[in-house]
């Protein structure tokens, strides 16, 4: 287990793992979703997992954000252990077994979100140290009005923690207003880690098919000269009835 | 200057000039008489006039419960695990200790980081990695480490409550039953416990004595750290 303690850095399973990364709104998920359909279409095996997801610590990060009971570094712990239990559960198995892992936010999310409010960039860097590096980064970049709008116009409305308002970010407690500064503040933070952690930047006001296009091309040669990746559909009973091979 | 310090980058938003009281630790593995003594101090300091808190793991508001809950369904990886420990222990350092110490309280507790890196480092953390993880926390003014031989420690638990899941590191696989997991498990968090003595500047304390004679001990050296000012910071811990 102590390899899987000092993880960050090439991974050595057969699998292959890609995440999204962006602000809400900048269409990542959307684009996630048609790439997994497109990965089981061809054959492969694909599984997926979602930030803040694991059923273990689901309720106490939910309590905790209801209450308002959490302070930076328990909101930085928390998302942590959840992403803990999904490494050990939910990605390090399957890439073990050679699937490839889609991934809707990954350790990107917590530096960016935990920097913000006032935690140390290295002690979160370090914190995350266990993590699996994946076969790529995506960051979906979006101008913040365009993310702005989707999520004002989509949904009823922005939650306490989303939106920052933890941070008192602007006068009277605005949500709106300290929502767009909450998010101005994460962009400035992923926009700094695409050197560092060298994220494939995608052009999140192209249209969907184009960018998807592109993921998908990035994504064919990340998987092509791996063997046994592909995976043949095994219990095509017909065909084996027939005798025949597909 | 301010009376207390953090390992490293520390806590954001945490005025350390604020905080007046004094941060007693007492450590040790499972079985030595921690929570009896524990008790015995909270009274006495009480009894003397000092305003006591006293606290211990898996009681956080925030995470206590469900923790407590996960071991029980014993799917807990070891990362998983050291993490929730970290996040239940931040909760107790930000909302009950650094207040406490804020309004001059002795706070005493039951364990503090030095057993949950030696759990997470007996199941295969990175020992650096979990020392940064906890950069955060505060410097205790000192560290009591009641300290027994294996074999002590066995002749206790028989006696006590028995041999218990978790303080056996079942998850380990590490011995045939109970008992075999128990000895190894144990023996390696002794060996982690005193790796750190030097380090992180712990008082020993030997604890296979009687009940009486380990509380005349943990009294006089607590009087002494009570009446020490000055800032306490353990020999050979970086920052």
């Amino acid at each position: 287990m102590s390899s899987a303690m000092k993880m960050y850095g090439k991974h050595r399973f057969p699998g292959r793992l890609f995440i999204v990364e962006g602000i809400d709104g900048s269409g990542k998920s959307t684009q996630l979703s048609l790439l997994h359909k497109w990965l089981e279409s061809e054959g492969y095996v694909a599984s997926f997992s979602e930030w803040n997801s694991s059923p273990l610590v689901q309720d106490v990060t939910r309590r905790g954000k209801k209450k308002k009971m959490l302070t930076p570094m328990t909101f930085s712990l928390i998302h942590a252990t959840d992403f803990a239990d999904r490494t050990e559960h939910d990605i390090i198995p399957p890439l073990k077994a050679g699937a490839v892992v889609l991934a809707d936010r990954y350790i990107y999310t917590a530096f960016a979100r935990d920097v913000v409010r006032g935690v140390h960039p290295e002690w979160v860097r370090g914190l995350y140290g266990f993590a699996v590096k994946p076969t790529v980064a995506f960051y979906f970049r979006t101008p913040l009005d365009i993310a702005m709008k989707r999520i004002l116009g989509g949904r009823d409305a922005i939650k306490y923690y989303e939106a920052g308002m933890d941070l008192h970010l602007s006068e009277d407690d605005d949500i709106e207003e300290n929502f767009r500064i909450f998010q101005g503040r994460i962009v400035e933070q992923y926009e700094k880690m695409i050197d560092e952690f060298g994220l494939v930047v995608i052009d999140a006001t192209l249209s969907i098919e184009e960018q998807q296009a592109q993921m998908r091309q990035i994504v064919t040669e990340a998987l092509t000269g791996t063997k046994k990746t592909r995976i043949r559909r095994w219990l095509d009973l017909a065909s084996l009835q027939k005798g025949s091979r597909a | 200057m301010a009376r207390f310090s953090f390992f490293a980058e520390g806590l954001p938003g945490i005025d350390l000039e604020e905080l007046k009281g004094k941060l007693i630790v007492l450590e040790g593995t499972d079985g030595v008489g921690r929570s009896t003594h524990i008790t015995l101090l909270k009274q006495w300091l009480e009894n003397n006039g000092h305003a006591v808190l006293d606290t211990g793991m898996t009681r956080s508001a925030l995470a206590g419960k469900r923790l407590r809950q996960a071991k029980e369904g014993h799917t807990l990886g070891g990362v998983t695990m050291s993490l929730f420990y970290t996040t239940d222990f931040a909760d107790r350092l930000e909302n009950e200790m650094i207040p406490a110490l804020r309004a001059g309280f002795i706070v005493l507790t039951d364990r503090y980081i030095y057993s949950l890196m030696a759990r997470a480092i007996v199941r295969g953390a990175d020992p650096e990695w979990i020392k940064d993880v906890y950069g955060f926390a505060l410097k205790p003014d000192a560290i009591f480490y009641l300290r027994v031989k294996i074999d002590d420690l066995i002749t206790r638990v028989i006696q006590s409550t028995g041999f218990d899941y978790w303080e056996s590191g079942m998850d380990l696989h590490l011995g045939e039953d109970m008992y075999d997991s128990f000895v190894e498990y144990q023996s390696r968090l002794l060996t982690q416990f005193d790796k750190m003595v030097e380090g992180y500047g712990f008082e020993v304390i030997d604890a296979s004595g009687s009940i009486e004679d380990v509380f005349d001990d943990l009294k006089n050296r607590v009087s002494r750290a009570l009446k020490d000012n000055r800032e306490i910071a353990p020999r050979g811990t970086k920052n």
